[in-house]
């Protein structure tokens, strides 16, 4: 199994060292449909546990994207700007969409690992 | 009734179909308590002939601008408006089309509303224009807070020399929000020193150009001074022929650009329907309100147009929407960019030295008479004098079947001696020949 | 008369059509947009040419070229000919765009509305001058309060949103004046979007609430949230699932009852004008959108106009200007008042559309309206009934002006409500209202108008009810391609969407681009 762990609102956070890398799941991006913009939060904004950090959008919908740990952001993913497709292609990969510097650890643990969103999901249709 | 379709057989076989005894059956739903019972006191329908008597014996009831010399501005100025324009407007394609949510079968209007934010982007000097607004003043609200959402600050200056009913919707639209407005006093004899009141607090400067008074100012100063603040420049324009003449508000180095579209394709209208024109810089188009219309191809791979980046707007975001903007003024846009294509670069060009010669002819007739002063050193087609108690002039000289211009006692309360007034390309030498002799008349 | 020609015969036309050379295909016309057939010296417009030699423009001339290009009178009238072609509208056939009350326009009050005598008025000349207007737009106001037993009325909204900020703000403004300052504005799920962005932009924090099982509003879950805080409650009604809230009364006295304020949404009025008076249900504002009800043409998205009427409670706090009757006619009274919201718009409101809609109503008459609400009722219902059998209904009829389906009949056939509303396109209909209101799945709200014949919507049902079979044999073809009879297939809107291009810009030369 993979080492991300998942939010209710879909969103997926990596973690390496105090950085955790966040993007929406693969359920999210399909959900959404084409994914036209990504509003990135900037480096340097303090971004709360289940707070807006962001927003991304489709022709006719727009969703917040929720922070999923409190921390600060260390770097918005810029290659969205130009190529906001790539939240559709690869979700999990360079469609990543801000790193944040985790202040409270702790906070991981109120995550869904991966067989637990799944389940989650499934849940949902 | 001639607008009702439906026989006294096809209701009753309907009914029939529905399974109701009586239409009033249908309105089950209404509490028995408010149904009307009675008729209202209101007069029952009328065929044309009857109609058309009593809407013309009103219309008979006003001075129209045509019907003798007339220099009225302030907002709404009377051009010539190409015979073809009606004719096309006045296509039941255009005019009974809704909203083109449907491209497929809406290209008509959005091929012209992408010529026409063309049109309005490169006469602005702006890179992005949407496809209109209501009319200058509430796009002009609209752009104040929209500097707000960009700067993230809350204090928009106003000059004091920018259209007081604009300045009013300012007030009125920010009322309720926690915007701290600073509106200046006007300076009806030019000289304002807006920049001095930039601040780090400031999001924007909304300064007119040409302004209420007429007269022409540099924007690229304020703007400098706004920028090196952090703040925007807002800049509107209520007479947008002026544009054919003057250095436009982007060259001048403007980021939001307003503007009243009224003079180019739409009638005086006693004020409305008008036509809102608002342009901005490519970084900003997200925070725009309104419709934009932008180009795609189709499923074939043939150009094509559709209403786009609509998640900014009310009906998919709701209570986080740019505005609570719905229409924009369809039909106004059309006629502005079908005259707009008829003018076209040489036109447009010719059209405002038109107005620059009367108004420079106006002014320069009536700045001899004793005891009136003309203030303006720069202007387009509209400019200030002082006169003495001008309000009971203007209704003078209305009596004599002149519109002199409007008295700014209108507008401020103790600005009697001030009058407003504009030439256009529609005046001729003996309309100001006779203003300017009953003028001296007045003042004698 | 054609003597040369080879004879058509039944039955000898092929299937297949050519590819032309031009691009055109008979009178579907392919159309450049004015800057590729435009030259910046061509001009439609013969205008005297300036003496010379005057400039006082204070050295602020413009230098640049504003790069417009311009064409002659028949290049003009060609183009927006050909463009006005390429779109669907009113005059060309059924229009059941549900809650956009798309009715005829009638030619007289576009005749009347360029008279001279108001299109050629200034909107700040004299009152002397003016007596006419200022008496048309007392007719016009006396008509909507009678209308809507409502006595206060400002006219200058410039469209139904525009409606709706001036009637929240008016609230606002009136628990402001009684030191009562309140957070939140009630909205239900159902409510056009305008709803809840303009309650956000009178600084509200927008609460919403449930509709029940029977498509109307919750009375106990709205009750639940009635206190103290909460301002007003903004409904529409009949409401946009197209049924009267049978609890309206009710729901007003409530609201009353806990000090807050009762909006109503009046962009449905059509179904009720003449029968009921939203005064008589406890109503304190509601705009009215000339453009549904009383007419005025759509525009192809505007100019819209959106007076609001007002309960006594509010009177004291509509903006400016008002009509004033007296012994020597008519003023204009434009001074904001110490408890007035404040100017909403420059000069009065939309007084061409004033002028459509008072010849309308005049036309009509008090029993013409009433005739327009009831056949608008029955007509959606004829639609409602014909239709129930095999497109799924949201909810239990009768229904108002408007009928509401959902996609429930769609479901396991592969096709949407966006593919069915589509091949509507190729039968020759605009396509209903699709996803609105958000309360049902893929919704599909139909609303006739009163301007249809029987013939007409006979015609729609059988398209309706052929589509629907269609779709249940698996005919999925018609529709996933659909439109291919309209000027342009399916466009690529998310394309639009990321790589915006909002004005025309000009083709970048090949060895330039090199």
């Amino acid at each position: 199994m993979s080492d991300l762990r998942y939010t209710k609102d879909h969103e997926w956070v990596r973690v390496d060292g105090d950085i955790a890398t966040v993007g929406i799941s693969d359920y999210a991006q399909e959900a959404l449909g084409d994914v036209v913009f990504v509003e990135v939060p900037e480096a340097g904004a303090e971004v709360a546990q289940g707070g807006e950090a962001g927003v991304i959008e489709s022709v006719k919908a727009a969703s917040e994207i929720y922070a999923p740990v409190t921390g600060e952001v260390v770097e918005g993913n810029a290659a969205l700007d130009g190529d906001p497709a790539l939240v559709n292609t690869a979700p999990l990969g360079d469609g990543w969409i801000f790193k944040v510097k985790v202040s409270d650890a702790a906070q991981l643990d109120t995550l869904m690992s991966e067989a637990e969103y799944q389940t989650f999901v499934e849940g949902l249709d | 009734m001639r607008y009702l379709p439906l026989t006294g057989d096809d209701r009753q076989a309907m009914l029939a179909t529905i399974g109701a005894a009586a239409v009033d059956d249908l309105f089950c739903d209404v509490p028995e308590s408010a149904r009307l019972t009675e008729a209202l006191n209101l007069p029952d329908h009328q065929g044309e002939i009857a109609v058309t008597r009593h809407m013309q014996a009103l219309a008979d009831r006003n001075v129209t601008a045509g019907d003798g010399p007339f220099f009225l501005g302030a907002g709404a100025y009377r051009h010539h408006v190409p015979a073809s324009v009606q004719h096309l407007i006045q296509r039941g394609e255009f005019l009974t089309a809704y909203t083109p949510y449907q491209p497929e079968i809406s290209q008509g209007t959005l091929q012209y509303l992408f010529e026409f934010q063309t049109q309005v982007a490169r006469l602005t000097g702006m890179a992005v224009a949407n496809a209109s607004m209501y009319d200058g003043s509430t796009g002009c609200g609209e752009a104040v807070l929209m500097a707000r959402r960009i700067t993230k600050r809350k204090k928009a200056v106003l000059s004091g020399n920018l259209h007081p009913h604009y300045a009013d919707v300012i007030e009125t639209m920010t009322r309720f929000t926690d915007d701290h407005i600073l509106r200046l006093p006007p300076v009806p004899q030019s000289g304002e020193d807006i920049a001095a009141l930039i601040d780090q607090e400031t999001s924007c400067v909304v300064v007119q150009n040409p302004d209420f008074f007429g007269h022409l100012i540099d924007l690229e100063p304020i703007a400098q001074a706004a920028h090196t603040a952090g703040a925007l420049l807002i800049a509107v324009v209520t007479e947008v022929v002026s544009l054919g003449a003057v250095r436009s508000p982007g060259e001048m180095g403007a980021d939001i650009v307003v503007g009243e579209g009224q003079s180019i394709g739409n009638a005086l209208n006693f004020g409305g329907p008008y036509l809102g024109l608002f342009a901005t810089r490519d970084r900003y188009v997200r925070q725009m309100p309104g419709r934009l219309c932008g180009q795609t191809v189709d499923a074939e791979g043939h150009r094509g147009f559709v209403l786009t980046l609509s998640t900014r707007e009310q009906h998919i975001r709701r209570e986080k929407a740019t505005s609570n903007i719905c229409t924009n003024s369809g039909l106004c846009s059309l006629a502005f960019t079908i005259h707009m294509a008829l003018l076209g670069e040489a036109g447009l060009r010719r059209l405002a030295m038109l107005n620059h010669e009367n108004a420079v002819a106006l002014a320069d007739a009536i700045d001899g008479i004793d005891g009136v002063e003309v203030l303006n050193s720069a202007f387009f087609n509209e400019f200030t004098c002082r006169v003495s108690n001008a309000a009971a002039v203007v209704e003078r000289l209305a009596g004599q079947g002149i519109i002199a211009g409007v008295p700014a006692s209108r507008f401020y309360s103790g600005l009697d001696d001030l009058l407003v007034l504009a030439a256009t390309e529609l005046n001729s030498d003996e309309d100001i020949d006779a203003l300017a002799s009953a003028l001296q008349e007045a003042v004698q | 008369m054609n003597r040369q020609g080879r004879p058509s015969a039944p039955g000898t036309v092929s299937d297949q059509a050519p590819k032309t050379f031009t691009g055109h295909q008979g009178l579907r016309l392919v159309e450049p947009l004015i800057f590729e057939v435009g030259a910046p010296d061509q001009t439609g417009v013969d205008l005297p040419k300036p003496k010379g030699g005057v400039n006082r423009l204070g050295g602020l001339e413009r230098a640049a070229p504003v790069d417009l290009p311009g064409l002659s009178e028949p290049q003009v009238v060609r183009h927006f000919t050909r463009l006005s072609r390429k779109n669907y509208g009113i005059d060309m056939g059924f229009f059941p765009l549900g809650s956009c009350t798309m009715k005829h326009n009638p030619r007289l009050n576009e005749k009347v509305a360029g008279l001279a005598g108001f299109a050629d008025v200034h909107p700040l000349q004299p009152e002397s001058t003016v007596q006419g207007a200022l008496a048309l737009m007392d007719q016009l106001a006396h008509w909507l309060i009678t209308l809507t037993g409502m006595p206060g009325i400002a006219l200058s909204p410039k469209a139904g949103a525009h409606g709706e900020l001036c009637g929240l703000m008016t609230i606002r403004a009136a628990l402001e004046a009684r030191g009562d300052a309140r957070a939140r504005v009630l909205v239900p799920d159902s409510a056009h979007g305008t709803n809840p962005a303009t309650a956000a932009l009178c600084g509200y924090v927008v609460d919403p609430i449930p509709a029940d099982e029977r498509g109307r509003v919750d009375l106990d879950a709205m009750t639940a949230k009635l206190d103290s805080d909460v301002a007003a409650i903004m409904l529409t009604n009949p409401n946009t699932c197209g049924l009267f809230e049978t609890d309206i009364v009710e729901i007003a006295r409530r609201v009353h009852e806990a000090g807050a304020f009762f909006y109503c949404d009046g962009a449905n009025f059509n179904a009720i004008v003449g029968k009921v008076r939203p005064g008589d249900l406890g109503v304190d504002a509601m705009h009215i959108n000339l453009h549904k009800t009383f007419s005025t043409p759509h525009g192809g998205g505007g100019p819209g106009s959106g007076p609001v009427v007002f309960s006594e409670a509010l009177a004291p706090f509509v903006p400016p200007p008002w009509v004033v009757g007296g012994e020597g006619g008519f003023t204009l009274s434009e001074t904001t008042g110490p408890e007035s919201v404040g100017r909403m718009t420059a000069f009065h409101g939309q007084m061409g559309m004033f002028v459509r809609a008072l010849t309308y109503m005049l036309s009509h008459g008090a029993d013409g309206l009433k005739q327009v609400a009831e056949d608008a009722v029955l007509n959606a219902n004829y639609v409602l009934e014909t239709l129930k059998d095999v497109i799924t209904a949201s909810f239990e009829g009768p229904c108002m002006h408007e009928a509401l389906f959902d996609d429930r009949f769609l479901k396991d056939t592969g096709v949407s409500t966006l593919d069915f509303a589509k091949a509507l396109i190729d039968e020759g209909f605009h396509p209903m209202t699709m996803y609105f209101p958000l309360v049902v799945h893929g919704a599909m709200l139909i609303e006739p108008t009163e301007t249809e014949s029987k013939a007409s919507l006979d015609e729609f049902i059988g398209a309706m009810r052929a589509l629907a079979q269609a779709a249940r044999d698996g005919d999925t073809d018609r529709f996933e391609n659909a439109p291919v009879f309209a000027p342009v297939h399916r466009l690529d809107e998310t394309q639009a969407a990321r790589k915006p291009i909002l004005t025309y810009q000009e083709p970048v030369p090949a060895e330039a681009a090199e």
